[in-house]
């Protein structure tokens, strides 16, 4: 106020109200200066605050995922809760002079900064309106427009917070309103995995339903049942089972009254889901299939009939199967037949049905090659693979994974199933497979990985502890000449038994990903999402 | 709707003529409620809500003058059938085939069980599996029964039961007295189950899910009458028959709509998804062919054994008893109703059971039995061991020792029994005494003659 009263003497009337607007131009000039000036000095003690508090995070839950995005969503909090008490008057200090300096030569720039701090003292009212946590602002830059891309808040999925009783109590109440009953977990968990699920395959989950079901489509009730006892496995015919069991599910649907079938069919298939997540941890394959699904019957305009819709969404599913799975293999097998020459040592791990209808697509085509199959316990997949290579006539070998670095001389190429590509170029797959991964690269044999579109994924893991899949780990005891050893594991306090499914693998060990869109290298998997993504 | 459940309560008790000459085997009381209580009591707790009950006219007439029926609170949509007992449980399942709309559950109305039933409806579910059936290990009775002479009649015709490695799968049904020179067994069988156990001391519970096919098969197939005797066997046989069955084969009627069961069950819709997700599926059955899961048959039967628990089929007399003392324990419910009248000077062993409005005098004794509603119990008497069924009246100083009493029988005073059946309305004379071991009276009918056996000479017990 010092400089009106200044310059006041100097001007005419004109000047007089020209400085007070000016003097209130540069008050606000100086308070939007002054206002940036803290939130620089904040900023600086938030990257310190930030650190520290991060650090707690990874200690309380071991995650690492989103930092970035995470790290984002804090700053831009913090400011904006400090931009709603700002507005207050700021006491002028010597900051003040520079701008006195400059006062003649701001006429466009004081327009500009006015309508700036106009901006910024109606968005620091709203926010002061609405309160200050939860509401990520990305105030970071001012000239930021009012941004309505609000960076996504991750939540952790509920399966890897298994060690957190609020996590627990909530799935507790949400499947209780969904009327689906809750699995208990079984036996003692190795604590490194006691964040997942555990469940025992001798209590199923029909124990709790009840016969006949009416709550759950008894389709839904036969496909979880066969998740959960092991007669459907594997990432291909997991998804197929869904579609198939979605079908019938669409085929037995009516919509109620006053209800719209793209909304009605959507809220009836969420608890089925549920249902099938307590029966076996989804899929990322699943999970794909299921967006495609729900934004298929959302799409669907309400002026369609019943009867049309019903048979829209059966012709968009099997659409679905045939281009993603079907073609899709026949595409990968066009291109694995190049990487294929006569006189190849093919190395397979596990019973991956792409793999599988690779090598006898490549058999009928006359490729020469020899093909040997590793295998481990407790699943033993590899015996199945192995017998249908055979059926069809390829020579095969069958080794334990604990032969595999004698074997590896032998070898020529290496090709792996996955059940799932990751946004950051990692392969999850059944577990050994990483292994299998790494002693090809130390024997310098090449590692192709084979892979479908849909089972692409945005998750992002760098480990196999974050998110996993335990097993019974009854399935590890053995009974051999009668005795079975592990009988009473579960007495012995130090033991615990850990029956992991998947585990993950680096981008710098596998030198090929042979997709449906092409060969492409492992870091090329955010490109294709992208590329998705957009098109739809 | 995934399954439907049917209780079949037509059958006629022929293995216990004497207890079912008056009551007709469904309602008779098996610690005091009706046998047939107890399957529907199964199926009520385990979640159904409609069952289709196939009984004749004269049980439905018991039926909803019962009690305890009352207390079934699923629907009960029952069908009357004739009396003459040529309808065979196939011919039943065929006459309501029109309110067949999904997969039954067949239930016998004799079956006493405290199973899990989802064990034997997984199995069906799992596997897509045509049949899934309930067995049980055989049990020996070894309390006498009253009214037979020594030992256990002839053993009844064993039952061959073959299962695979799993002990899920069911291979081979056969009765001995459908195989005259030996047991024989089809290659097509060992060849694709080289390991199978055989088991001879399995009781059949007559609990089956049937798939929806098989019901419209046995609409074509008029041929077939019994389910367990003639379906089962069918059914377990097919699975590993070929599948290449020309219709013109066929020896009962001439349509030429006829389908196989093969046809019928492949006919479903999306056979051709749920095949592609078994070949993608890395699971199978067994191992050590060459074959795919399930050796590519469509046609699958399950068995779900039980060790433990209980599980009793009440066809005979031995085990009626045994029900009795067993029965009640699957309960939680009071030994005594609570409308019984007791005197403080009974004697009362904790496993026994009272009806409603029994009147108990003093100084008896009631040990190891079961009584009835409305029966009146005077002084001094001594019942252990025993059944006594409805509205019996037991003068004083009686003496009743592992009897079965009917209904609305009267024992007089001072009669000892032993080891006897009382026919329904009967009446003991007072000093009746029966020292003879095993004497059987029956109720008979006005034309009928009398027939009792004696053995040693004492005083006769009348009856007419």
């Amino acid at each position: 106020m010092a400089d009106s009263g200044v310059t006041d003497g100097l001007c005419d009337t004109d000047d007089i109200e020209r400085s007070k607007t000016e003097g209130k131009e540069l008050t606000k000039e100086e308070k939007q200066r002054l206002r940036k000036e803290k939130k620089h000095q904040k900023k600086i003690k938030e990257k310190k605050d930030d650190a520290a508090s991060h650090e707690d995070e990874k200690k309380k839950k071991k995650k690492k995922e989103e930092k970035p995005v995470g790290a984002a969503s804090q700053p831009p909090t913090q400011p904006s809760q400090k931009v709603a008490p700002a507005p207050a008057p700021v006491p002028v200090p010597a900051s003040e002079t520079p701008a006195l300096a400059d006062k003649p030569a701001k006429s466009k720039a004081d327009l500009k900064a006015e309508r700036r701090a106009r901006q910024e003292s109606e968005r620091a009212s709203k926010q002061g309106k609405k309160g200050d946590v939860g509401q990520p602002v990305p105030t970071s830059k001012p000239k930021a427009p009012p941004s309505e891309l609000q960076p996504v808040v991750k939540r952790l999925p509920e399966h890897v917070q298994v060690d957190n009783p609020d996590v627990l109590k909530k799935l507790a109440k949400k499947l209780e309103r969904q009327q689906i009953p809750l699995r208990s977990d079984y036996g003692y968990k190795v604590s490194l995995f006691s964040h997942l699920h555990q469940y025992s395959r001798k209590a199923p989950l029909t124990q709790q339903l009840g016969i006949p079901s009416t709550v759950i489509h008894p389709a839904i009730v036969r496909l979880g049942l066969q998740y959960s006892q092991g007669i459907v496995a594997g990432s291909n015919a997991r998804s197929v089972a869904l579609l198939h069991a979605f079908k019938q599910v669409i085929r037995d649907y009516t919509t109620p009254p006053n209800e719209e079938l793209s909304r009605d069919l959507v809220n009836k298939l969420k608890p089925y889901i549920s249902f099938l997540n307590q029966c076996r941890p989804l899929s990322a394959s699943m999970g794909n299939a299921i967006k495609y699904i729900k934004k298929e019957i959302s799409n669907i305009p309400s002026q369609c009939k019943e009867e049309e819709a019903k048979s829209k969404l059966l012709s968009c599913i099997e659409c679905y199967i045939n281009e993603k799975i079907i073609l899709a293999a026949k595409a990968i097998a066009k291109y694995s037949i190049e990487k294929i020459s006569d006189g190849d040592v093919i190395l397979v791990y596990g019973c991956s049905s792409l793999v599988n209808h690779i090598l006898c697509e490549a058999f009928e085509k006359k490729r020469k090659f020899r093909v040997i199959v590793v295998d481990s316990r407790p699943r033993l997949e590899g015996r199945e693979a192995l017998r249908r290579l055979v059926q069809r006539g390829i020579s095969c070998t069958y080794v334990l994974i604990s032969a595999v670095s004698y074997i590896l001389p032998e070898v020529s190429k290496v090709f792996l199933g996955a059940h799932a590509l990751l946004a950051n170029g990692y392969v999850m797959s059944r577990v050994g497979t990483s292994q299998i991964a790494l002693v090809a690269k130390a024997f310098n044999v090449p590692v192709l990985v084979c892979c479908e579109t849909y089972k692409f994924c945005e998750r992002v893991q760098t480990d196999s502890f974050v998110s996993n899949e335990l097993d019974d780990p009854d399935e590890l005891i053995v009974t051999r000449k009668g005795k079975t050893q592990l009988e009473h594991w579960q007495e012995v306090p130090s033991l615990g038994l850990l029956n992991l499914v998947y585990d993950v693998t680096p981008p710098d060990f596998v030198d090929l990903v042979i997709t449906d869109l092409g060969m492409i290298p492992c870091t090329s998997v955010p490109v294709v999402l992208r590329v998705k993504n957009v098109d739809q | 709707m995934e399954l439907q459940a049917v209780l079949m309560a037509a059958g006629g008790g022929s293995r216990m003529p004497d207890l079912t000459y008056n009551t007709p085997k469904p309602m008779l009381p098996v610690g005091n409620k009706p046998l047939m209580w107890y399957p529907l009591n199964l199926l009520e707790r385990v979640g159904f809500e409609e069952v289709i009950v196939i009984t004749t006219k004269e049980v439905h007439k018991m039926m909803s003058t019962d009690p305890k029926m009352k207390d079934v609170k699923m629907k009960l949509d029952v069908v009357c059938i004739q009396e003459d007992g040529d309808m065979g449980t196939a011919d039943a399942l065929r006459h309501i085939q029109q309110k067949i709309k999904t997969d039954v559950l067949v239930v016998s109305c004799d079956l006493i069980t405290d199973v899990a039933l989802h064990e034997v409806v997984d199995l069906f579910r799992a596997h897509n599996a045509t049949l899934a059936m309930l067995m049980s290990k055989a049990h020996e009775f070894t309390d006498t029964v009253p009214g037979q002479k020594g030992k256990k009649k002839t053993a009844e015709q064993r039952d061959f039961v073959g299962v695979d490695q799993s002990g899920k799968r069911l291979l081979f049904m056969a009765n001995e007295a459908d195989l005259e020179d030996g047991l024989s067994i089809r290659k097509s069988i060992m060849r694709k189950h080289p390991r199978m156990h055989i088991k001879t001391g399995l009781e059949d519970a007559h609990l089956y899910c049937l798939k929806k096919a098989v019901v419209d098969f046995l609409a074509d197939n008029k041929s077939i009458s019994s389910i367990r005797g003639e379906l089962v066997p069918y059914l377990v046989r097919k699975q590993f028959s070929k599948t290449t069955n020309s219709p013109k084969i066929k020896d009962d009627a001439e349509d030429q709509n006829q389908k196989t069961i093969d046809e019928l069950l492949i006919s479903s819709r999306d056979e051709p998804l749920l095949q592609l997700a078994q070949e993608r599926s890395c699971w199978n059955d067994h191992r050590g062919d060459m074959s795919e899961a399930y050796h590519g048959g469509k046609l699958r039967c399950y068995v779900h054994i039980i060790d433990q628990g209980l599980c009793y089929r009440v066809n005979t007399l031995a085990a009626y008893i045994e029900a009795n003392r067993l029965a009640p324990k699957l309960f939680e419910e009071p030994a005594v109703h609570p409308s019984a009248v007791i005197s403080e000077r009974c004697q009362m062993g904790s496993d026994s059971i009272i009806g409603a409005l029994c009147q108990v005098a003093d100084k008896t004794s009631i040990k190891r039995s079961t009584i009835g509603n409305s029966t009146t119990v005077k002084e001094k008497v001594k019942v252990t061991n025993s059944i006594i069924m409805h509205g019996v009246t037991i003068e004083e100083g009686c003496n009743i020792q592992g009897c079965v009493i009917c209904s609305n029988a009267v024992i007089g005073r001072g009669a000892d029994l032993k080891y006897c059946l009382v026919g329904s309305g009967q009446q003991i004379e007072p000093e009746g005494e029966d020292q003879i071991s095993f004497i059987h009276i029956m109720q008979c009918s006005n034309d009928k003659p009398v027939c009792f056996r004696i053995v040693r000479k004492h005083r006769l017990v009348s009856s007419y």
